[in-house]
């Protein structure tokens, strides 16, 4: 089976967030970035278990600057067979998703697997983006994966359970909590990361649909009322007079 | 137009008498859905604003292509410059789909009806931010965060017209669903309480329950309780978990990393009982209470209880 996986790159959880430019733009100053984890820990480790038990092939691909390829050694160093970057910013989930559309349209994947979304931007856009621009079945934020015979077999938590769901390849698909274990990547794997093919691609031209204007931060909390173990009734009574919530 | 692609398949909820309130903010709105809910139960939705509900009785609602289909035809149909949908599993499945056929820019997540200049606020780096978007194209797709806006009557009950578009057939087949009943769904829920490491063991959440069950509401937990496997994986909040904005959040046991907060700091009041008092969470509370749990829940439990008698 031939799997693609999509990769971003998203700043490490515990990274300070500040704008700058007048608050038009990520303040990207001492910012460390990681695999976004929901394509790392769960679609790229579920392709990988995938190819190890039935064979094939796992390529990655991020839509992204040179800068990027350090977070895509990280990912071939995980097991991924090959990389792709295509060169160009990944400003509008649109534009990035039209990228790896048009990629994988020459490339005659049977999966493609996305996280079920970016840790900052969270738009869990861009992976039905790309199913819809190449006409294939999309499963959203599945939290198993199966292979069954020529389909796959998924589960995604619906509100308060699970439902089971067949579908045929190729198919895209956007992978949550409960698809695989996080992998640490080896030493062997680090070196071999280093001579493993990284491609890059050319964009092709694509609008923009949408555009970030500006960022605030949410409006900050005021200071905390503490409240006496001893007084717990004061408490309920806050919560009904003054917050207004039971 | 407004056109409000609305998943009905379990009955009407509330996301879906919010997304009908939103649009009527923005204009004349037409409802599309799919499934089998009785034109009766559908009507209601005139009450939020509504003009005109479209339902398509032979589409289950499983297979976001046809979905995409389904709702690009309606807004073909009925004129609509703008389609809302609400972020949850299946606006999440559909949207960014109708964005690519319909070439409109999408809005994922707003949390809040667009500015004078047209741009709508989104959470952005899990919550840490908020970020406001500017759709570039004529028409525009929406998808709005639960509990972002209060539902609001306006109306009466409406017309269900009953319609046919042609969807072909579904690539996505359910084979089973389980679901537990009178459960109340976490990302819909309005209280929620929550506990994390500070509980010891998955025997001691009858507090946790009781307390939940005072006021009505849904139970949550932290990532290391849902991994070890004390509480099951759809209560854990936070920024690999589900990320809620119930009205009341009251937090037991949980240290309040940045990754819990990212999935909670949209709760409108939060409640703290940690017995360190230097716990992060609290910076992030409203109330807090320095205390073990095991005292202060079942205590805090009694007091709802005992008022809650008085308010009859
Ligand atoms: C990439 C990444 C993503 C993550 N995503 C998430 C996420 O989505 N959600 C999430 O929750 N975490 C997430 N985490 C983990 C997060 O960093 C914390 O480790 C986790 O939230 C801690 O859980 P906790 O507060 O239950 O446990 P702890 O940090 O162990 O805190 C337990 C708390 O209980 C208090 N306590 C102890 N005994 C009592 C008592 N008797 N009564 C009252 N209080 C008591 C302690 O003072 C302490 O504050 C993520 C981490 C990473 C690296
Ligand atoms: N720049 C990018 N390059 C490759 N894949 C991406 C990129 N941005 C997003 N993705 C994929 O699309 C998923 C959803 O992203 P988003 O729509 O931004 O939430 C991510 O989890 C990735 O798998």
């Amino acid at each position: 089976m031939k799997i693609l996986v999509c990769i971003s790159k998203s700043p490490d959880t515990t990274s300070k967030i500040a704008f700058t430019e007048d608050n038009t733009k990520f303040d990207e100053n001492g910012v460390q970035y990681i695999v976004n984890p929901y394509d790392e820990w769960y679609a790229l480790v579920r392709a990988l278990e995938m190819k190890e038990s039935n064979g094939g092939q796992v390529t990655i691909v991020t839509v992204g600057a040179v800068a990027d390829e350090a977070v895509i050694r990280k990912a071939l160093a995980i097991g991924a067979d090959e990389a792709v970057r295509i060169d160009a910013d990944p400003k509008d989930a649109h534009y990035t998703a039209i990228q790896i559309a048009e990629y994988a349209k020459n490339n005659a994947f049977d999966l493609i697997l996305t996280g079920k979304e970016t840790i900052n931007y969270n738009g869990s856009q861009v992976g039905g983006m790309i199913a819809e621009a190449l006409d294939l079945p999309y499963v959203s934020i599945a939290t198993k994966l199966d292979v069954n015979g020529n389909g796959l077999t998924l589960e995604r938590e619906i509100v308060g359970g699970i439902q089971v769901v067949e579908v045929s390849l190729p198919a895209v698909i956007s992978c949550a909590k409960g698809m695989a274990e996080q992998r640490i990547p080896n030493m062997r794997g680090i070196m071999a990361a280093r001579t493993k093919p990284l491609q890059v691609v050319s964009p092709v031209a694509v609008e923009d649909l949408t555009k970030f204007s500006s960022y605030e931060m949410p409006n900050s909390k005021s200071a905390v009322k503490m409240i006496s173990p001893d007084n717990i009734d004061e408490l309920v009574s806050l919560l009904h007079n003054e917050a207004k919530v039971i | 137009m407004i056109l409000v692609y609305i998943n009905s398949s379990n009955g009407l909820s509330k996301s879906s008498f919010e997304a009908v309130t939103y649009g009527k903010r923005l204009g004349e709105v037409v409802v599309i859905t799919n499934g089998n809910t009785t034109s009766d139960t559908l009507s209601a939705l005139g009450e939020y604003g509504a003009s005109k509900v479209l339902v398509e009785r032979n589409v289950d609602g499983e297979d976001a292509q046809q979905l995409t289909k389904l709702v690009a035809w309606a807004a073909q149909e009925v004129g609509a410059n703008t389609v809302i949908f609400s972020h949850d599993l299946t606006g999440k499945a559909v949207a960014p789909r109708l964005s690519v056929r319909w070439k409109a820019g999408l809005v994922s997540g707003a949390i809040a009806l667009p500015d004078a200049d047209g741009s709508v606020r989104v959470n952005v780096f899990s919550g840490k931010a908020i970020g406001k978007v500017q759709v570039q194209t004529s028409n525009k797709i929406i998808s709005l965060l639960p509990n972002s806006i209060q539902p609001e009557k306006s109306g009466a009950s409406c017309a269900v017209n009953e319609i046919s578009a042609n969807v072909g057939s579904g690539a996505v087949k359910v084979v089973s669903t389980k679901k537990p009943e009178g459960e109340i769904p976490l990302p819909e829920a309005e209280l929620v309480v929550s506990a994390g490491r500070g509980l010891k063991g998955p025997e001691n959440w009858g507090i946790i329950e009781d307390l939940a069950k005072s006021i009505n509401a849904a139970t949550a937990c932290s990532r290391p309780v849902a991994d070890i496997g004390w509480r099951p994986h759809h209560e854990h909040v936070g920024q690999t978990g589900v990320a809620i904005r119930p009205n009341l959040y009251i937090a037991v046991g949980i240290s309040g990393a940045i990754q819990h907060l990212a999935g909670v700091n949209g709760s409108k009041v939060i409640v703290v009982i940690n017995t360190d008092p230097e716990a992060p969470f609290f910076k992030a509370a409203d109330y807090g209470i320095v205390g073990d749990a095991f005292e202060v829940v079942p205590k805090l439990t009694a007091a709802i209880q005992k008022f809650k008698a008085t308010q009859l």
